[in-house]
């Protein structure tokens, strides 16, 4: 924030308002001496209008000891004169008109008057004879001087310089690879990427899916929408990276197994398009348009085992906690919900947490992998702001102001650290440190709005795809050699993962 | 407040409710447009919603007084329009306008039983209502300058202009886009909420 301190704080001295600090005192000023400090500044000093910050409001205030203010304003921007300093509170029209308008003319035809009457209706947006335009006088004060919009600061955004603070690590600025993603959709609402822990990046290609391996380079078409019109609206893959998940804008989740590159199965349980996507193991939440959240037992028949009705716009975020102990959902109505993963004493299941704080749709939505139940959460351009979360106790731990839309959040398994990514101005991916909530670098590349971010299998590599049709791979969490031996070692003490097979 | 919810909806309320709303609605005006500075206002829970409400007290009491006044017009049903006036300090030009419009149901008075509308249904579109106003940053034009707000009611003509209120033009943009907001309904008043903004002028 300090650079827009700063910012203001040129603009403040650019603007040659403030009186010159070691000139000789004006007349009007020595005068005021002579006299004392008993009337205001206002009153002796005619060449000042009052300080608009403290006098608008009521008519004429004596401002006592406000003297000493750096802020003063200049005698010609007000608009006034020496006599009349302010003239905000007037209205110079409705005088003018009262002052030169003619006594009534003799009575008017009817047909005339029925005119005139249209036209004032029009002009004035009422009829006149019937209503009155009230206003309170006595407007509080304005925001002080000096204060600069806060929106004009999201939209002037400039790139800042680098922060002369040291990364303890090299992380490179360019993209590892850019990879072509035509005809992607730009629709904020959707999840098109996804890595596997197989390392196969699936991206959904309007009615296509595409499998990208990361280790070969090859790039299988996995699936086509049949219908013309039905796009892709989410991908998700299971944990063991063997079938991919795939929701799509004609309402139904399918699931398809990618050795033999075939359809297993189409769920049908939605009205609406399913724009989000998570797995609990066997079971496979997806979120709609009309904000309802279904559970999936993708082994049996009766895929449909639960809905959950807490949102009344778009699902657009959707994660399970790793424990699998929680589910995090954010829509387009402004809320976070979180779920337990059994339902309640009524059969019906409710959230443990709301949280109506962010002020615009909640896309990003990202578990803690090293802290239990904590949980981070982004807003959309409404609001723009990050916050983390403890859900059980429903705290906000931390809010941080990123200024620019926030489409998705990944935190990193190798550094405690999350990346986030956003939307205009910069179209950056900001990584900041946890807990400190510091930045700890921007990544600049992509020329359009990021739309999504998936992480590789590693915790090194963080693919976004955005509006101008790229994914860019970037290698951020690049772990120190030395570092990564250890872990390693630590992974394999662990036992494998026995393979369950999905019907 | 409990007791509400089963007795429905009496004139009282609705002036109530609906006097609460704009309440709401100017301070998220204010806070959305960046009309005053964000740090001045604090967080409050109303309508399931986190709204901001201004913490400066000489604003807090000029928009209280705006407030009980509107309370007691709609009451007697003769306001017609609540206008929140966005414009320029320097150039004094009208930059943003909100109009609700109020229509109300004038054969409704306290002797007639309550009428039939729950507090929640009503609550829901206030919602909307107030998380339209919330995304309408999203397209409307930048305020380059410092601005200042003004209140203006239109009311019936043969009302007695009480103290400190005085009487005004519409303040109309010229040159203006406008955009309507979804309305909600008490069943005795209606307000219809839209927004007028001035067309960028193509260079």
């Amino acid at each position: 924030m300090a650079q827009f301190l700063f910012e203001a704080d040129l603009h403040g001295l650019l603007k040659l308002d403030t009186p010159i600090p070691n000139a000789p005192p004006a007349r009007w000023q020595r005068k005021a001496k002579e006299s004392g400090p008993g009337p205001s500044p206002v009153g002796v000093s005619p060449m000042k209008p009052a300080n608009r910050s403290y006098s608008s409001s009521k008519t004429p205030s004596k401002t006592p000891g406000k003297s000493g203010s750096k802020i003063q304003s200049t005698p010609t921007k007000a608009g006034g004169d020496r006599y009349i300093p302010n003239r905000s509170a007037m209205q110079m029209e409705m005088a003018n008109f009262l002052l030169t308008k003619e006594n009534d003319p003799a009575e008017e035809s009817p047909t005339k008057k029925e005119q005139q009457k249209a036209w004032a209706v029009n002009l004035n947006g009422f009829d006149v004879e019937e209503a009155k335009i009230l206003r309170l006088s006595g407007k509080p004060q304005n925001a002080p001087e000096g204060y600069q919009n806060n929106l004009k600061v999201l939209y002037s955004q400039k790139m800042t310089p680098g922060s002369s603070r040291k990364n303890s690590r090299y992380i490179p600025s360019m993209p590892d690879r850019i990879l072509d993603a035509p005809e992607i959709r730009n629709d904020y609402y959707l999840n098109l990427i996804d890595w596997s822990s197989q390392n196969f990046l699936a991206v959904a290609l309007d009615n296509s899916v595409y499998l990208w391996n990361h280790a070969s380079g090859e790039i299988i078409q996995l699936l086509q929408m049949e219908h013309p019109d039905v796009y892709i609206s989410s991908v998700s893959w299971i944990k063991e990276g063997n079938y991919l998940a795939v929701g799509t804008s004609s309402a139904e989740v399918q699931l398809w197994d990618i050795q033999q590159q075939k359809r297993l199965r189409n769920m049908t349980s939605h009205c609406a398009r399913v724009g989000t996507l998570s797995w609990n193991s066997y079971i496979l939440s997806s979120g709609a348009r009309t904000g309802h959240i279904h559970h999936h037992d993708v082994r049996v028949a009766e895929h449909h085992v639960a809905t959950l009705a807490g949102h009344t716009q778009e699902v657009c975020g959707l994660k399970w906690s790793l424990d699998g102990r929680y589910l995090a959902s954010g829509g387009n109505d402004n809320l976070v919900n979180v779920w337990p993963c059994t339902q309640g004493g009524g059969g019906d299941f409710a959230p443990v947490q709301t949280f109506t704080q962010h002020q615009g749709a909640v896309k990003a939505v990202a578990w803690c992998p090293w802290q239990m139940n904590v949980l981070a959460t982004g807003g959309g351009t409404s609001d723009r702001h990050i916050r983390i979360w403890n859900v059980c106790s429903g705290a906000c731990l931390s809010t941080v102001d990123a200024h620019s839309q926030v489409c998705s959040i990944l935190w990193s398994t190798n550094y405690k650290e999350f990346v986030s990514g956003h939307g205009f101005a910069q179209n950056q991916l900001v990584l900041w440190k946890y807990p400190t909530m510091t930045k700890v670098a921007e990544l600049q590349g992509h020329t359009a709005r990021i739309l999504n971010l998936t992480m590789s299998p590693d915790g090194t590599t963080v693919a976004s795809a955005a509006a101008d049709e790229t994914l860019r791979l970037w290698r951020c969490f690049e772990m120190d050699p030395i570092k990564k031996k250890e872990k390693e070692k630590a992974n394999s003490a662990k036992s494998s993962i026995i393979h369950q097979s999905i019907r | 407040q409990l007791g509400r919810e089963h007795q429905g909806i009496t004139l009282r309320g609705s002036a109530e409710l609906v006097a609460e709303f704009f309440s709401y609605g100017i301070n998220s005006i204010l806070y959305q447009r960046g009309i005053y500075p964000p740090e001045t206002f604090t967080r409050v829970q109303k309508y399931g919603l986190t709204l901001l409400v201004t913490t400066d007290p000489e604003l807090a009491n000029y928009l209280n007084n705006v407030t009980e006044q509107m309370k007691e017009w709609l009451y007697k049903c003769i306001v017609q329009r609540l206008v929140v006036v966005i414009s320029s300090i320097d150039s004094s030009e009208v930059l943003e306008r909100w109009q609700f419009d109020i229509e109300c149901d004038k054969t409704a008075k306290d002797d007639n039983g309550p009428r039939e509308k729950s507090q929640k249904a009503i609550q829901d579109e206030i919602r909307s209502v107030i998380r339209q106003i919330t995304a309408t940053v999203t397209f409307l034009p930048l305020l380059e300058s410092a601005c200042a707000f003004d209140l203006l009611i239109y009311t019936d003509k043969d009302l007695a202009v009480p103290e400190k209120w005085e009487e005004s033009g519409p303040q109309f943009i010229t040159n203006s886009e406008e955009v309507r907001l979804r309305s909600f309904t008490t069943t005795i008043h209606k307000v219809n909420t839209t927004v007028a903004y001035k067309k960028d002028s193509v260079p």
